[in-house]
């Protein structure tokens, strides 16, 4: 497993070269490593089926027991075959479907690391690894929803989404830390095999809701749902991909595959079904206002979605029978509508269904397509959707309302089907913006194999029966389940109910035309709802930074440094005084030389030059002695080394700071300032002084510990081969602080030089330099 | 600035500064001195050539872009901290190779590589700051 995740991560980096190299038929050659990962999965499909999980460890980080850990069990092996399989027709599709686009390379790299992430979330089991996996699907769709990123709706849409889920992303690792620490274990398998540790645990409820809300953000659940049209953003192929197989079905499969370790309970049951219940009702609701074919598609996901936590917060074998077959049919017949609905808008220029008449003449092959799915999504036989709603209708006989709730859902699905799949296509006149003609080969394999899988598995469900449905369910179980698929119940009362569901869907659409207008013209001017949260505290969080960024980081220099200075003193010296005092204070003056009180009478002289001096020049060189000063101390305690970097930091300072005087205007050289601010800083100035002073002398007071300096003295020559202490802590024992000081000052001169790029306008500039600031010339 | 004493003190000044700051960053690992130390004082070198001679002439002397000066510091100093995992220890682990020269030892070692990438990095990220304010 972790050498086929480290090949899709290896194709990935070399698939924006191969792109350029393969020109044409690079999406064709391309989506030979996603068909070789489905094969791969193919091939593990009789020993999970015979209960036999694939595991696989390789110790990672030994010291906090988090290790690469892979299992691959029902569920995954489920969830692996669909997003293998369909990033195989995703791969094609896109090659025609951005055939030609400039940034085609970087989109193959992308979607192969989105793909391989995706991997890893389903087959980790360990809960840190799939918290990596899962951040890093958050990051991949960021940049996949913002693939246009020259377009500023593009970039802000796909920023929310990255904010949702990773903002839930960093719920649930606070929740997978509880777990692991209930559990004593990070290792999913293990988590799982002793349920009622977790369950019973006092913190179960704040574990419980922290991962449910990184599952219910990732899967779109109600009020995190509006991220999810809003990636419509993303080429189509991103959308059919991240909507059908991946990224919002990795909360699903969170849930599915938890369920066993922390499912059970009432907590459970309520979060779940009521979340997943708002959820259906929303998304139902916020169906009928839609007119654009992805973001019809876009809402019924969520429809399902809701279907899908819902079934799980019922957790009764038949609940997850259906939820599972639900699932692999959603994935089967939304991958096709959405490439359909791409193909449609790619070449016959609108995404509007009430734009689009006729098309089928023109196109047969996507109609072909999309009515086959249209048909699997709206639930009607032969195909596997029907059978996917039949049994969550089975399901929820004992609990009659959410059944209410799903008729009308089904019945809205319905209608998205048709205003998909059948209105654009059906007609004999022609109606769209540009001249329609039939989408390339590679746009159509995708969704006619896809769709043709949906008739077949519903026709013939004992195909996918017990290689796949039944060890996926009892994965999501925790125990063997046998059932049997049938596309025919008989007379039974989910089929009466079906009945009843397509009769109300028909209806809906019949009259569709009629009523969505007055709907959506009644309910323009609605304001208020979980977006407007999201938007209210995105602006309110950007307007708290700039107070807070204009508070502690003005550009006003001494401003600046009166609010560092005054915080320290009043943090530090606040707690010395509240502690009592700093009672170790030494007032042992040893130095009796003549010389010693010379140095200091320099230094204090140079202070005052500093104060008194009205020239800023004066003030820097007099700030020099001073350095200076404090060097010539050091050299008299036998300090060498701190000796001549200080003798060497003070002579840069002062030349630099030199070099920016010269450049201000003349006025600018003069010290400015009020008498008031001037007593200000130098009360500020003499408090950080003495907290500083007496916080040395109550230091010294203190007994020394000398195990450090005897263990450089007695290590330094035999261990590292130097006899200078100090510089051996800088190369040997203290390396990595070592080198993390040299990035530091890196990064510092490549901020420097870019800032004085911009601001003096030098030869090498690349911006154009704005005028420079004069500010000092007009006093 | 356009000083004819500055300018004939310079030269010579120079030489003898970059001759201590190599001196100072071999001589670092037993006595006085090391990379940063060496690195500041050939930075004041090259302070004081750009102060005499402008920044272009200061930019002509060095010929490469002091960015690039910090590049080759951070490759040296990481690099010295992966031969440490090339031999099998951990990141930065200090390697020693004593070459005999005459009646003198060379003493080559992974300190010294890393002291030479902190050389380079603090001479390249203070000519930056000064070479950019003296342009002009």
């Amino acid at each position: 497993m972790l050498s086929a995740l480290l090949l899709a991560f290896g194709v990935a980096l070399a698939a924006p070269w191969l792109t350029v190299r393969l020109g044409r038929s690079a999406g064709w050659v391309l989506a030979l490593l996603p068909a070789g990962l489905t094969a791969y999965f193919l091939s593990l499909g009789p020993r999970v089926a015979a209960g036999e999980p694939l595991e696989q460890r390789v110790a990672w980080v030994p010291q906090l027991g988090v290790e690469l850990a892979f299992r691959v069990d029902g569920l995954s092996l489920l969830f692996g075959l669909l997003i293998a399989g369909i990033g195989t027709f995703v791969a094609i599709y896109a090659g025609g479907y951005l055939a030609g686009d400039r940034q085609l390379p970087r989109f193959y790299l992308l979607l192969f690391s989105f793909m391989a992430a995706m991997l890893g979330v389903v087959t980790s089991d360990d809960l840190i690894l799939l918290f990596v996996f899962w951040e890093l699907t958050s990051i991949t769709s960021f940049f996949l929803i913002g693939y246009q990123h020259e377009s500023e709706e593009s970039r802000a849409n796909a920023l929310q989404g990255l904010f949702v889920t990773a903002g839930g992303g960093l719920a649930m690792l606070a929740g997978f830390v509880l777990l692991g620490s209930m559990a004593g274990t990070y290792r999913i398998s293990e988590l799982l095999a002793a349920p009622g540790v977790l369950v019973e645990h006092p913190a179960y409820p704040v574990a419980l809701a922290l991962v449910a809300l990184g599952a219910f953000t990732k899967s779109a659940q109600w009020p995190f749902h509006f991220w999810l049209p809003n990636a419509m953003a993303a080429p189509t192929p991103v959308s059919s991909y991240l909507h059908s197989a991946t990224m919002v079905k990795a909360g699903v499969y969170l849930l599915a595959r938890l369920a066993p370790g922390l499912g059970g309970t009432p907590a459970w049951f309520w979060l779940l079904t009521l979340v997943g219940g708002a959820t259906v009702l929303a998304a139902t609701g916020l169906t009928l206002l839609q007119r654009d074919s992805k973001r019809l598609l876009a809402y019924s996901t969520i429809v399902a979605l809701g279907t899908m936590v819902l079934l799980i917060g019922v957790g009764t074998d038949a609940a997850i029978k259906a939820m599972v077959v639900f699932l692999f049919a959603h994935a089967l017949y939304k991958a096709p509508l959405f490439m359909a609905a791409g193909s449609v808008d790619h070449e016959a220029g609108t995404r509007d269904v009430t734009r689009l008449r006729g098309l089928g003449r023109s196109m047969p092959w996507t109609w072909l397509a999309a009515g086959l799915a249209g048909v699997s999504a709206a639930g009607l036989p032969p195909m596997l959707g029907f059978v996917g709603k039949e049994l969550a209708y089975e399901a929820l006989f004992a609990a009659p309302w959410l059944l209410a709730g799903l008729i009308v859902a089904g019945a809205v699905l319905l209608l998205v089907a048709v205003m998909v799949a059948w209105v654009p296509f059906a007609g004999r006149s022609v109606r769209a913006p540009k001249a329609p003609h039939e989408a390339p080969l590679s746009m159509l394999v995708g969704p006619l194999a896809l769709a043709v899988l949906g008739l077949t598995f519903g026709l013939a469900p004992g195909l996918v029966q017990d290689g796949l449905m039944r060890p996926a369910a009892a994965a999501v179980l925790g125990a063997p389940y046998a059932f049997d698929l049938y596309l025919w119940h008989g007379l039974t009362l989910a089929l009466g109910l079906s009945l009843l569901t397509i009769s109300l869907g028909v209806v809906l659409a019949a009259t569709w035309r009629r009523w969505q207008p007055l709907l959506v013209a009644r309910l323009a001017g609605v304001r208020f709802g979980p977006v407007a949260v999201y938007a209210g505290g995105w602006r309110g969080l950007l307007r708290f930074a700039e107070l807070q960024t204009r508070f502690v980081q003005s550009d006003d220099l001494r401003h600046h440094l009166t609010t560092i200075v005054t915080f320290t003193v009043a943090l530090t010296g606040g707690v010395a005084l509240w502690r009592g005092g700093l009672d170790g204070m030494v007032w042992a003056p040893a130095a009796a030389y003549l010389h010693e009180f010379l140095y200091l009478a320099v230094i204090l002289l140079a202070t005052a030059t500093v104060v008194r001096s009205h020239s800023r020049l004066a003030v820097i060189t007099s700030l020099g002695v001073v350095g200076f000063g404090v060097a010539f101390v050091f050299v008299l305690f036998a300090a060498p080394d701190l000796a001549i970097t200080q003798f060497l930091v003070d002579t840069l300072v002062v030349i630099i700071a030199a070099l920016v005087l010269i450049r201000l205007p003349s006025s600018a050289l003069r010290a400015e300032g009020g008498r008031d601010t001037r007593w200000l800083s130098g009360i500020i100035a003499v408090a950080g002084g003495a907290l500083i002073t007496g916080l040395l002398l109550a230091v010294t007071g203190l007994p020394f510990d000398g195990s450090l300096t005897h263990f450089f003295e007695a290590n330094s020559y035999p261990v590292a081969r130097g006899r200078n202490i100090v510089n051996v802590i800088l190369v040997d024992f203290r390396a990595v602080d070592t080198l993390a000081e040299v990035i530091v000052l890196a990064v510092a001169a490549a901020g420097v030089g870019a800032l004085l790029r911009r601001r003096l306008g030098g030869d090498d500039a690349d911006v154009p330099a704005p005028r420079v600031d004069r500010e000092g010339d007009g006093r | 600035m356009n000083s004819l004493i500055l300018r004939t003190t310079t030269r010579p000044i120079i030489v003898v500064l970059l001759l201590i700051s190599i001196f100072l960053l071999l001589r670092g690992h037993d006595l006085p001195g090391g990379g940063f130390i060496g690195g500041l004082v050939a930075a004041a070198a090259a302070a004081l050539y750009a102060i005499a001679f402008g920044d272009e002439a200061a930019a002509k002397l060095l010929r490469v872009h002091p960015e690039l000066l910090v590049g080759w510091g951070m490759a040296a100093a990481v690099a010295a901290g992966l031969l440490g995992m090339v031999a099998g220890r951990e990141f930065l682990t200090g390697l020693w190779w004593v070459i005999a020269v005459g009646d003198q030892e060379l003493k080559l070692s992974t300190p010294l590589l890393f002291d030479v990438g902190v050389y380079l990095v603090v001479v390249g990220v203070i000519l930056r700051f000064v070479l950019s304010l003296e342009e002009r």
